[in-house]
């Protein structure tokens, strides 16, 4: 019954939701991450080691709704101020996440992975399975579906949710007919005009013995090579984890988009703290030192976009992370679709070969004056016969 | 490797003689014998160089710095570098535990003597003009950086520029992680280069050494027109020691070697050092148009 209940007050909630958006209040997020229709809700197990202040107070509201229902005294105000509080906290533990502390909370177990996104941005999804070689992975799924009014290929990782899932998709270690799946569907896009949204979270190509048999390096080159000359636009997102060579053998494309505590590295900070110290367990700095945050990398001109997280991180709020993500897709595909095809790839070349080289350029660029860069634009101009007698 | 040190004599003049032979195995002339890791027999040094590197004994092929595998591979005097000089300037001003990318640098440069992981150039080949990219295995584990990826993106402008075939020989750990995404990056960039290669009709050979592995495998190295293997290297995509970590299960024998991937279809053929110059200029001359 209280189940059954609550889904109501949800379905009620979902329809003034609006009116919450515009009132912005202050505890809006904490009350969408505790719905009881909201499957990632935060229970007590689920505070990361850094956010033992929040813990807190999640544990004293719950505590105070226990004793207004069973005493039947108002404590509203009480658990307003705590809520108040609460907001407060996490809005300053999540404004200043170093490294390591992004990395937990871009492998939280409660974080959006690709079947919610499916469930929630994609309308009309269709899966397309196999690899016609060898079989279907799980860790990858490719479909056709509308992202808002456009029809798109998808492709993404997925993780599981639950611990069958999870062994049935590797953790969201794809294999090589993963990768072969990928780019056999994203060719049959192609032959249609339909662009292509990869959505990236996996910590990495999966290391097995089968994998290596069946060609998991040359997997992945032919994937790098066909989506650099593939003739639709390519739009790829890190939603969770982007772990080095697996991640990169779906990320190849016009725009590369990172979720703000997603990370994307060459090199798990483990695997890294192995190599240099020998030693896992130094991993937050590796972490570090990896520069493998959205910031970090949107510095470095490594990524063209940050796509906001909710307060708190993607896990506290699905909805609305999965609606950032929507804006995101829909508003670049109404610019990619805009430029021609041609172009677009000679820009994605372009951009593809000024990886490591584009700070300083950028940086140059900036240095000189809007003024000289006008006029230096001007002269370049070749002169126009025809409107120069239309003048005289 | 193939440095010759000076041979010491067993004693010096000022010593003199004292009657005894007794002196310690450390004194022993260094670097004039070898022990072979695959058959395990002490190996005359200067012979094993005769040999191309190769064990006499058991044909296990030894890794080779550039400037001997250039030596082995091009004519005569003929290849000519370009970028020799390009150094990396750090993207990521990577410092972990006191150690800094920088440093790591320097002392690999002492080391190998070589600028970065990789030398460029055109060369001839049994008389056959190609565009050439070694590989360093010595500066940081041949692996990939930003300077390594320019270099070879820049041979691809080249060899397409002058119509020629590239030649690349890989030998690399993977894509550098002191370089973090820009050194990921390289990947899309080398195989977004070969496809401009590829469309303007140009022959790519590449061959894989001792070892071929993580992102340098997962991108340019498997994507050549022809693939090459030299016996016995190690080529995969994980290292052999992250995936019996992460499997917990003993490796078979001969797992991720050349002859493993020719088994499972993954590279043309497999051809001894000594015949590998002979080899691609027969495949160039296959391949003319």
């Amino acid at each position: 019954m209280p189940a059954v209940c609550g889904q109501l007050f949800y379905k009620l909630f979902r329809q003034v939701h609006c009116v919450f958006f515009l009132l912005r209040m202050p505890w809006r997020d904490i009350l969408i991450a505790n719905m009881p229709g909201n499957k990632n809700k935060i229970t007590n197990g689920d505070h990361l080691d850094f956010e033992d202040t929040v813990a807190d107070l999640d544990q004293q509201t719950d505590e105070l709704h226990r004793l207004s229902s069973v005493k039947g005294i108002d404590y509203s105000a009480e658990i307003r101020r705590l809520r108040k509080q609460q907001v407060a906290e996490l809005k300053r533990i999540y404004s200043n996440l170093n490294a390591w502390q992004t990395v937990q909370v871009a492998r939280h177990p409660k974080r959006p992975i690709l079947t919610d996104y499916l469930d929630m941005m994609v309308k009309d999804f269709r899966e397309l399975h196999g690899d016609r070689c060898f079989g279907d992975d799980r860790a990858i799924i490719t479909g056709f579906g509308h992202i808002g009014r456009e029809r798109v290929l998808l492709v993404g990782q997925n993780k599981g949710r639950n611990t069958k899932e999870k062994v049935a998709c590797n953790f969201g270690c794809p294999n090589p007919e993963g990768y072969r799946k990928a780019i056999l569907k994203m060719k049959l896009a192609e032959k249609f005009g339909i662009p292509v949204v990869t959505l990236i979270d996996t910590p990495g190509a999966y290391p097995g013995i089968g994998a290596e048999e069946r060609g998991q390096a040359q997997a992945i080159a032919v994937n790098l090579i066909e989506m650099s000359r593939l003739r639709v636009p390519i739009i790829c997102i890190v939603i969770g984890e982007g772990g080095s060579g697996g991640a990169l053998g779906i990320g190849v494309g016009d725009r590369l988009a990172m979720l703000e505590f997603a990370y994307y590295s060459v090199i798990s900070p483990e695997g890294c703290a192995a190599i240099l110290w020998r030693d896992g367990s130094q991993a937050p700095d590796a972490a570090e030192a990896l520069k493998l945050t959205s910031k970090d990398l949107y510095k470095l001109k490594l990524v063209d976009a940050i796509v906001p997280e909710p307060l708190g991180g993607a896990h506290r709020n699905v909805h609305d992370t999965i609606y950032n993500v929507e804006k995101y897709i829909v508003k670049t595909l109404r610019e990619l679709k805009r430029t021609k095809i041609e172009n677009l790839l000679e820009n994605r070349y372009k951009k593809l070969r000024s990886i490591g080289a584009g700070p300083t350029e950028k940086l140059r660029r900036k240095t000189q004056p809007a003024k000289d860069r006008i006029k230096a634009a001007l002269k370049a101009l070749p002169a126009k016969p025809g409107q120069i007698t239309t003048k005289v | 490797m193939a440095k010759k040190t000076k041979s010491k004599p067993v004693l010096s003049k000022a010593e003199g003689w004292n009657g005894f032979s007794l002196k310690p195995r450390k004194d022993m002339p260094e670097g004039l014998w070898m022990q072979c890791p695959g058959c395990e027999h002490m190996l005359y040094k200067s012979a094993v160089e005769k040999n191309m590197n190769v064990c006499p004994e058991c044909n296990h092929h030894f890794r080779i710095e550039a400037a001997i595998r250039i030596k082995y591979l091009a004519d005569e005097d003929s290849f000519q570098e370009i970028l020799s000089e390009m150094t990396t300037d750090d993207p990521l001003n990577f410092k972990f535990r006191g150690t800094t990318y920088k440093q790591r640098i320097k002392s690999d440069e002492k080391k190998s003597g070589a600028r970065e992981a990789m030398r460029i150039g055109k060369a001839f080949i049994k008389g056959r003009a190609v565009f050439l990219a070694v590989m360093e295995p010595n500066f940081l584990m041949g692996s990939m950086g930003f300077v390594v990826g320019e270099k070879f993106c820049t041979a691809v402008d080249k060899a397409i520029e002058e119509a020629l075939p590239l030649v690349a020989v890989c030998c690399s750990g993977g894509a550098r992680m002191h370089e973090g995404v820009v050194s990921l990056g390289q990947m899309a960039k080398t195989s977004a280069a070969l496809a401009k290669l590829d469309e303007a009709g140009g022959l790519f050979i590449s061959v894989l050494t001792d070892p071929t592995t993580g992102g340098v495998s997962a991108s340019f190295a498997m994507l050549g027109d022809c693939l090459i293997a030299e016996p016995g290297a190690l080529i995969g995509f994980a290292g052999p020691r992250t995936i019996a970590e992460t499997i917990k299960v003993e490796l078979p024998e001969g797992f991720q070697t050349s002859e493993f991937m020719l088994e499972h279809g993954f590279v043309d053929m497999i051809v001894h050092r000594r015949d590998l110059r002979s080899e691609i200029a027969r495949l160039v001359d296959y391949c003319q148009k």
